[in-house]
């Protein structure tokens, strides 16, 4: 199977001071879905900036390594120039344009598409996501989260990317409208052949629609594995699943964080 | 009280000309975070190429408003590329400073090419004043607030129903978030920059035929800011509303209580409204999430 994006051993330094990746790999095979798990604060979020080039817009640098994406170097593009050749970052926090309706705020993602044909791609998010159709002339900042993070993944729609980057969709979200968001991650990597890269907090729910896992910590890749691997690692089960060996269930937050690490490291 | 309507009415015409300058402040603040304090010596620069296409070159006057319109359009391209750009990411006071030398800088550039002198602009608009009921507005305020009004009608269609003044709102946004949509923020800097520099030149065009033109007659852009700041910079429409209150305020008090007060009454004004209102009238009205 051939390759979209290849991440290959970079380190980020952030304001020339802070170390927050430390030879970092990772690979995403056409038409997959990809998904990083870690701790808060372990890289996740700073390897899609990486990947998406919105990393030198905060001050960060890769210092070494270097990001393929369709065999060509990334470095040096900026990030809208990226998007339009499909790439396509969906942020944390949704980061919908607030004061802009809904559509409004759709048609602005038709930046990243040349050739966009408007009323064909709005009707298409709209079969995604009918809730938006209904509030399409309502501000954006009046929606509710869930909706937000759907007008969020509409706006990558309408770009018609080749890879998606997702940054914690289901944060803070109610679980019917996560059911919703997740059904719609599946359908637009099945339907429409987007390849996906997943962050999540939520393991089982990204173990429900991945192929494929990193498991990050403090900026490297401590373990990876096709997703039926991971779920029978007993570390996986118990940190992140939520499972204990003698099947009782308990959070992964209850756990110490230096055993984790202890545990990876060695 | 006979007085006081055609007085107001004058008023709310000079109002709509302040507005339409202080829409200006309010698009480069939006998007840019700048307060552009060289925008009263745009105005006086959009005056000034006006005045050299249509009396100096004989041009007729549509030909001259398009030309100043285009030399307007590469002055704040110019103006956002080459100051302004270099400098964002810095300390807003010292952009702030750059804006301030450029005022300066336009001041005196002026008096060189064009001298100190006062002229009149050529007259474009009819000569015959209109007649309301009775009341007489004359003809370059009334005709003036017309052309401010449409040119402020059309900036708000073009920003809510363009794909570039959508592009344009979003980048005022959220920058970031805007270039993850392909959006070219820098390129969207310069195109603010540009409906600025043309509402500006617009303006220019206007208040030089209401008055007369000299190299100080950007002057009354520091009035007109102390207004914007009155609407709350980031709200346009605030820009608009303020630019029509202070324009009602100095020809009142212009007519009732003296000329001498008129310049002072809006700073006073906007004092004591800062004092109740912090944020300005209209100012970052943050929605909250639900
Ligand atoms: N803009 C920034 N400036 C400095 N340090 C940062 C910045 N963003 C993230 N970091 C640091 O980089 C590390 C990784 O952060 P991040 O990628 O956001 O983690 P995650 O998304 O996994 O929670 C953290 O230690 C964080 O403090
Ligand atoms: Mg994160």
């Amino acid at each position: 199977m051939s390759t979209v994006l290849e991440v290959n051993n970079i380190q980020v330094v952030y304001q020339h001071t802070v170390q927050a990746l430390r030879g970092l790999s990772l690979s995403i095979p056409k038409g997959s879905i990809v998904t990083m798990l870690g701790a808060n604060g372990s890289g996740k979020t700073t390897t899609l900036k990486a990947i998406s080039g919105l990393l030198h817009l905060e001050n960060g640098d890769i210092t070494s390594g270097n990001i393929q994406f369709f065999g060509k170097d990334t470095r040096g593009t900026p990030p809208h120039k990226l998007v339009r050749k499909g790439l396509f970052h969906v942020m944390e926090g949704r980061r919908v344009f607030e004061e802009l309706s809904v559509e409004s705020n759709l048609i602005a993602a038709t930046y990243a598409d040349k050739e966009y044909k408007k009323n064909e791609r709005l009707e298409e998010v709209y079969s995604y996501f009918p809730r938006l159709e209904e509030r399409r002339r309502q501000s954006a900042g009046y929606l509710s989260g869930g909706e937000q993070q759907m007008l969020a993944i509409g706006r990558a729609l309408i770009a018609k990317p080749k890879v998606m980057l997702l940054d914690e969709p289901s944060l803070g979200l109610a679980p019917i409208l996560v059911n919703e968001i997740f059904e719609a991650i599946k359908r637009i990597n099945a339907e429409n052949g987007v390849s996906i890269l997943l962050v999540e907090q939520n393991a089982a729910l990204a173990f429900s629609v991945a192929n494929y896992g990193y498991i990050i910590e403090h900026g490297r890749v401590a373990l990876d594995g096709t997703i039926d691997k991971l779920s029978q690692n007993t570390d996986v089960q118990e940190f992140y699943l939520g499972i204990e060996k003698h099947g009782k269930s308990r959070s992964f937050k209850d756990v110490k964080h230096y055993r984790r690490r202890k545990r990876w490291l060695s | 009280m006979e007085f006081l309507l055609e007085v107001s009415l004058v008023g709310l015409a000079i109002g709509g000309v302040y507005a339409l300058i202080a829409v200006g402040y309010s698009l480069v603040y939006r998007t840019t975070r700048v307060v552009n304090f060289a925008h009263g010596n745009m105005m006086m620069f959009g005056a000034y190429f006006f005045f050299t296409f249509a009396a100096l070159l004989e041009l007729h006057w549509s030909i001259s408003i398009i030309l100043t319109l285009l030399c307007a359009a590469f002055f704040g391209a110019g103006i956002e590329r080459l100051l302004i750009r270099p400098m964002l990411g810095r300390p807003a006071i010292s952009i702030v400073m750059v804006t301030v030398g450029l005022a300066s800088i336009l001041h005196g550039g002026a008096q060189m090419i064009w001298s100190a002198e006062d002229f009149f602009m050529p007259q474009i608009f009819p000569d015959a004043p209109l007649v309301f009921d009775g009341m007489y507005i004359p003809s370059n305020t009334a005709y003036g607030f017309l052309v401010a009004v449409s040119a402020i009608i059309i900036l708000v269609l073009v920003f809510r129903f363009t794909r570039s003044g959508i592009a344009m709102r979003a980048t005022a946004g959220d920058q970031i978030a805007a270039s993850t949509m392909g959006i070219n923020v820098p390129s969207m800097f310069s195109l603010t920059w540009i409906y600025a520099s043309l509402t500006s030149a617009l303006a220019g065009i206007v208040v030089g035929s209401i008055t007369t033109l000299n190299p100080s007659m950007g002057i009354i852009g520091l009035s007109v800011l102390a207004v914007v700041i009155l609407g709350g910079l980031d709200s346009i429409f605030g820009a608009i509303l303020a630019g029509l209150i202070v324009g009602w305020i100095e020809a009142v008090t212009g007519f009732y209580i003296g000329a001498a007060f008129k310049d002072v009454v809006p700073f006073i004004v906007l004092l004591g409204i800062l004092i109740l209102r912090p944020y300005g009238l209209f100012g970052t009205p943050e929605i909250e999430r639900l």
